[in-house]
């Protein structure tokens, strides 16, 4: 810590600069190569859920969030109202 | 053997065109045969830089298409004979320029000259692709901040994988210049540290270019910094990085304003 910080009394904001780009930088490098995944999931998931439900491609949300330790795939579907019935039907 | 250079970012603003200019006199000015290629297609900004832009009359895009001959369209420098500029037009046609064609002109190029140095335009898109295509050696000029960093880390991506080298199984030589580093930011903290910028990006340092006033006096003149203010801070980082790129060992430092007392009284210079 420098003698300016003690007077000023604000941390440093470099180093979380440099922390949010190495897990950024990992997670972005992973991809490369490989740059569709997310868009393949997101069609396969959507003819799947299709086949059962009428639903707007538009409202089909496939998200990747990358962790330290653990990643989570988020699908968020939006569903017309009635469609809750359908699957009932079909189940 | 002659040496095609890219000077590419990703990222806008960062200092490629000054490099460009900078590192193309210094080189010229150690004897290299140096041309200057502007790949920013509708925003060419490197005839200005030189002092060059009233005595373009051909372009990079009428050689591609065959309207002018090479040596048409190259500019000497005034000031330093084995340093050529090849402008870029002012057209905005994104697709004015192919793939092949532009392989031509390098290829030409390449029986001419020691370097032929490109400046690719910012972002990721056709225009930063064709810059680096050809490229035996690239600069990656970066600013210590995140965005640019990251920029730099997708172009270093594209580098390895797009390149006609690349394709062949064969490396491009990559290196890191950082530009407009404030020593009183990074000591601050409030900075990107070098060693950061360097173990994020894992590529090996060509040099670091201090931000300085001479920079901008130097392209208000129309003049690189290296040539219009050669004692400078700015322009004794570029010619050390230049050394570096001919193989030369040259330790690394930041270079620091020499202020005289005056100078710091009046807390700047006069152009
Ligand atoms: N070391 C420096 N110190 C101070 N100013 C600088 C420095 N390097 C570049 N600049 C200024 O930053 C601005 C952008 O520089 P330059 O045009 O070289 O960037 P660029 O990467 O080519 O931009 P673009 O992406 O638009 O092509 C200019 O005004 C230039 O004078
Ligand atoms: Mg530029």
């Amino acid at each position: 810590m420098s003698v300016l910080r003690l007077f000023t009394g604000r941390a440093a904001s470099a180093p979380v600069a440099r922390e949010r780009l190495q897990i950024l930088l990992a997670h972005e490098r992973s991809l490369r190569g490989q740059p569709d995944l997310l868009m393949q999931l997101r069609e396969e998931i959507l003819a799947v859920v299709s086949r059962h439900v009428l639903l707007d491609p538009d409202k089909v949300i496939v998200r990747m969030d990358r962790g330290k330790h653990v990643s989570t795939l988020e699908v968020d579907i939006e569903l017309p109202n009635g469609a809750d019935r359908a699957f009932a039907s079909a189940g | 053997m002659t040496k095609v250079l890219v000077v590419t970012s990703g990222k806008g603003g960062v200092g490629k065109t000054t490099t460009t200019a900078a590192m193309g006199a210094a080189l010229a000015q150690a004897g290299e045969k140096v041309v200057v290629v502007d790949f920013d297609v509708g925003l060419r900004n490197l005839d200005l830089v030189l002092g060059a832009e009233r005595r373009v009359v051909f372009d990079l895009i009428n050689v591609v298409h065959g309207v002018a001959k090479l040596p048409q369209a190259l500019i000497r420098d005034k000031r330093l004979e084995n340093l050529w500029l090849l402008p870029a037009s002012q057209t905005k046609d994104k697709d004015a320029l192919t793939e092949d064609g532009v392989g031509r002109v390098i290829h030409e190029l390449r029986k001419t000259f020691d370097w032929v140095i490109c400046d690719s335009p910012a972002g990721i898109e056709r225009g930063a692709m064709l810059a680096m295509r050809y490229a035996d050696e690239a600069i990656i000029v970066t600013n210590p901040e995140v965005s640019s960093v990251r920029d730099s880390d997708r172009i270093i991506g594209m580098l390895d994988s797009k390149t006609e080298r690349a394709e062949n199984g064969e490396r491009v030589a990559k290196h890191i210049l950082i530009t407009r580093y404030d020593a009183g930011r990074a000591a601050r903290g409030e900075m990107l540290s070098i060693e950061d910028v360097l173990e994020i990006l894992a590529t090996p340092l060509l040099g670091i270019v201090p931000e300085s006033q001479d920079v901008l006096r130097a392209s208000n003149v129309g003049c690189p910094v290296t040539l219009n203010s050669p004692a400078s801070a700015p322009a004794r980082a570029y010619h050390d990085a230049m050394r570096r790129l001919l193989g030369e060992e040259v330790e690394m430092q930041i270079p620091t304003e020499r202020k005289g007392l005056m100078n710091l009284l009046l807390g700047r210079r006069a152009a």
